[in-house]
């Protein structure tokens, strides 16, 4: 049977309810910081309040990322399989931030600026970290073998979240070089507003962290189902 | 190619698992110096990837495998240039000629004047005049002889062969048997995986048959390698289907 | 038998090998030829506008034209298994992918070096008086170009639809390299032709970063 450590994680729940409670909490506090608590933006007006999503998702996608890194090194290392559990659990949460960001994104920009999409530093950016990690998912697709895929994933990920800062860093000095009339900023913060942006941060650490786990249970859970049939392989069926 | 010495192998206890497959389960053998071994059993029995750990091709999963010269172990990092290896595929760069591809091989190896040994070696197999040719246009029995001119050039202590009688006519399976024989005769270890079938048959000492990743059946160092021969070649045309 | 001297073994053997058949040279370099015909119909290659977009588009045929030729590094391995025969070898395992490396950074160069003449005459752009900057230029991109696209050839190799991974995996990573290296290029093929330190360290950086990554990681792309 399996052995005794796997049986407890697959017994004991992964999320308790005071934790999800208390990220529902944030959530709504947050929501109502963004939306009714914090000042009214005087030039962009209701739409800017959307900058406190659009912000955060991107600081807790970025998180998200940093954890692939962890993982893919900690898996060449010590070859365990639950890091790269942690791996592919964060890239997709992380995609699935950056999703956020690209789409919120437009929603700003059109009513305030009058243009669906613009260039600027940090969309870009987003947009390439994208198209980034949704190719770290698009390889673990084309690999069978869980420790295969483990093994190619983890190095493509260290190569790419080495990308990163280069992405950010190479972006950020063309658009320097080649400055737009537009910019997408926040606009003058008044201290509310850097309050709810912080709150909404946190809220959206916490969804980032019960995603997560939820994600990283499946692929647990998955990996249980294997053993157990190798174990009834290995006894001669 | 003289041997320096034929090598001692230890598995213990080796597990192979590939995904989901088992491929070899709790293996535990030991081949004393000078010992030519044939691993019997069908395809999947486990035979290819016995032989790819003993080459330090892969890892076991579970286990380990031990190499000692006399009753010295060798580590790890230092076997590679004491083993030769035949495989299934000819591991031969068809754009390069017979010489180039051994000159490049022996350089990997480390070997003092790589060109010089690689002329010696086309000898013993009868390739000294295809030498300056380019592989693609060698026939299967040919490329099979200058594989095996690969695998003797540093000299080996232990010889690996995956099925190196397939695709040979009578002829070059006899050749095959004559010369394993004689590497036999010098001290080398050999270690092949064969279907059961005759063309190695007079150079075995020991015979040993694996099905699903168990041993099966070992005639043992001394024994006779025949019985499991032929039980494994009854077995064999007997279970076609499988 | 150290690292360097089993590199340059290994690189010897893949520059034989291409030479003997030339097969690979050959296809790249007329890949690239057709890209930068078809790109000069989509704008009116007349100099200034050359010099705006040409780089971009020399930039981005190299990157295409590099993730197919790049396939082939790990793919003619598989043919008779020689890659195991390398894994065989008393050898440090990095330097299989070190030999590699260095022969596709030549071969890569040695296609740029050939077309540049082809696109300073179709796009109208003086390119001798600055040759030996766009040679740095050149250069360093591809140091970038061909050390990922070699461990990421060797990634593809483990998987399935692999003609379609490589430039899947290599265009997202390598878009600092696209963006420096042309922007470094204009700047050079500019009037006053100028050298953008910024740009070149940027990819300086690029190519330490990722050539140390390829070091510490790449050779558990060749376990079995």
């Amino acid at each position: 049977m399996a052995t005794g450590a796997q049986s407890a994680t697959a017994s004991r729940s992964v999320l308790s309810v005071p934790s999800v409670a208390l990220v529902f909490l944030l959530l709504a506090a947050a929501s109502y910081g963004a939306l009714i608590w914090a000042p009214t933006e005087n030039t962009m007006g209701l739409v800017q309040r959307i900058f406190y999503f659009h912000v955060s998702s991107a600081w807790s996608g970025f998180v998200s990322f940093i954890l692939v890194f962890i993982g893919s090194v900690a898996y060449l290392r010590t070859r365990a399989l639950k890091w790269d559990w942690l791996s592919v659990a964060s890239a997709e949460v992380g995609v699935a931030f950056f999703t956020v960001v690209l789409v919120t994104g437009p929603i700003w920009a059109k009513p305030v600026w009058g243009i669906w999409w613009t260039w600027d530093a940090r969309l870009t950016s987003s947009f390439l970290l994208w198209v980034l990690f949704v190719s770290y998912l698009v390889l673990r697709t084309l690999v069978d073998e869980p420790e295969r895929r483990a093994l190619v994933s983890a190095v493509f990920g260290i190569f790419a979240c080495l990308d990163i800062p280069l992405v950010y860093f190479s972006i950020w000095w063309f658009r320097t070089q080649h400055p737009q009339p537009v910019i997408g900023d926040g606009g003058k913060l008044d201290p509310r507003m850097g309050w709810a942006l912080l709150l909404c941060w946190a809220a959206t650490l916490g969804v980032m962290t019960v995603l997560i786990r939820l994600r990283y249970r499946l692929e647990a859970l998955r990996s249980e189902v294997d053993a157990i049939r190798m174990e009834a392989a290995r006894s001669g069926r | 190619m003289p041997a320096s010495g034929g090598l001692k192998l230890q598995f213990s206890e080796v597990e192979k698992r590939y995904g989901m497959r088992l491929a070899l389960r709790g293996v535990s053998l030991t081949i004393a110096p000078g010992e030519c071994v044939a691993l019997v059993g069908h395809n999947g029995s486990g035979k290819t990837t016995l032989l790819k750990i003993a080459a330090q091709l892969t890892r076991p999963t579970r286990g380990k495998i031990d190499f000692f010269a006399g009753e010295t172990s060798i580590p790890l990092e230092d076997v590679k240039s004491r083993i030769g290896m035949v495989g299934h595929h000819t591991l031969l760069y068809e754009e390069l000629t017979a010489e180039e591809n051994l000159i490049f091989f022996a350089k990997l190896f480390g070997l003092s004047d790589p060109a010089g040994k690689a002329r010696l070696a086309l000898e013993p197999v009868g390739l000294s005049g295809r030498a300056t040719d380019v592989v693609r246009t060698f026939s299967r029995g040919m490329r099979q002889r200058l594989s095996i001119a690969r695998a003797l050039l540093a000299g080996p202590g232990l010889l690996l062969l995956d099925e190196a009688g397939t695709g040979l006519d009578p002829e070059g399976q006899q050749w095959l048997g004559a010369a394993i024989k004689s590497l036999r005769d010098t001290g080398c270890t050999v270690l092949m995986s064969t279907h059961g079938r005759n063309e190695t048959q007079g150079a075995v000492t020991r015979a040993i048959r694996l099905e699903g990743g168990k041993i099966t059946h070992d005639s043992g160092a001394g024994g006779n390698p025949n019985e499991v021969l032929v039980l494994a070649a009854v077995r064999d045309t007997g279970e076609e289907a499988s | 038998m150290t690292l360097a001297r089993a590199t340059s073994v290994i690189l010897a053997k893949e520059l034989r090998t291409e030479f003997r058949s030339r097969e690979l040279l050959g296809t790249t370099i007329v890949f690239v030829l057709i890209v930068i015909v078809l790109f000069s119909f989509t704008f009116n290659p007349t100099s200034s506008e050359s010099r705006r977009f040409g780089p971009g588009l020399l930039w981005l045929a190299f990157l295409f034209a590099g993730s197919l030729m790049l396939q082939s590094s790990f793919l003619r391995e598989q043919t008779n298994d020689t890659l195991a025969a390398l894994r065989l070898a008393p050898i440090d395992p990095f330097s299989i992918l070190a030999g590699k490396m260095v022969a596709n950074f030549l071969f890569l160069l040695l296609v740029e070096v050939i077309l540049l003449p082809v696109f300073a005459v179709l796009y109208n752009v003086a390119v001798l008086p600055v040759l030996g900057q766009l040679l740095l230029v050149l250069a360093l991109g591809t140091i970038g170009l061909a050390a990922t696209g070699t461990v990421f050839s060797a990634v593809a190799a483990q998987a399935r639809l692999r003609e379609l991974l490589l430039p899947l995996l290599l265009l997202p990573v390598l878009a600092p390299v696209l963006i420096a290296s042309t922007e470094a290029t204009i700047g050079v093929l500019g009037d006053p032709p100028e050298l953008s330190l910024v740009w070149l360290t940027f990819l300086a950086c690029f190519d330490v970063v990722f050539l140390t990554a390829a070091w510490m990681v790449g050779e558990y792309l060749l376990e079995e």
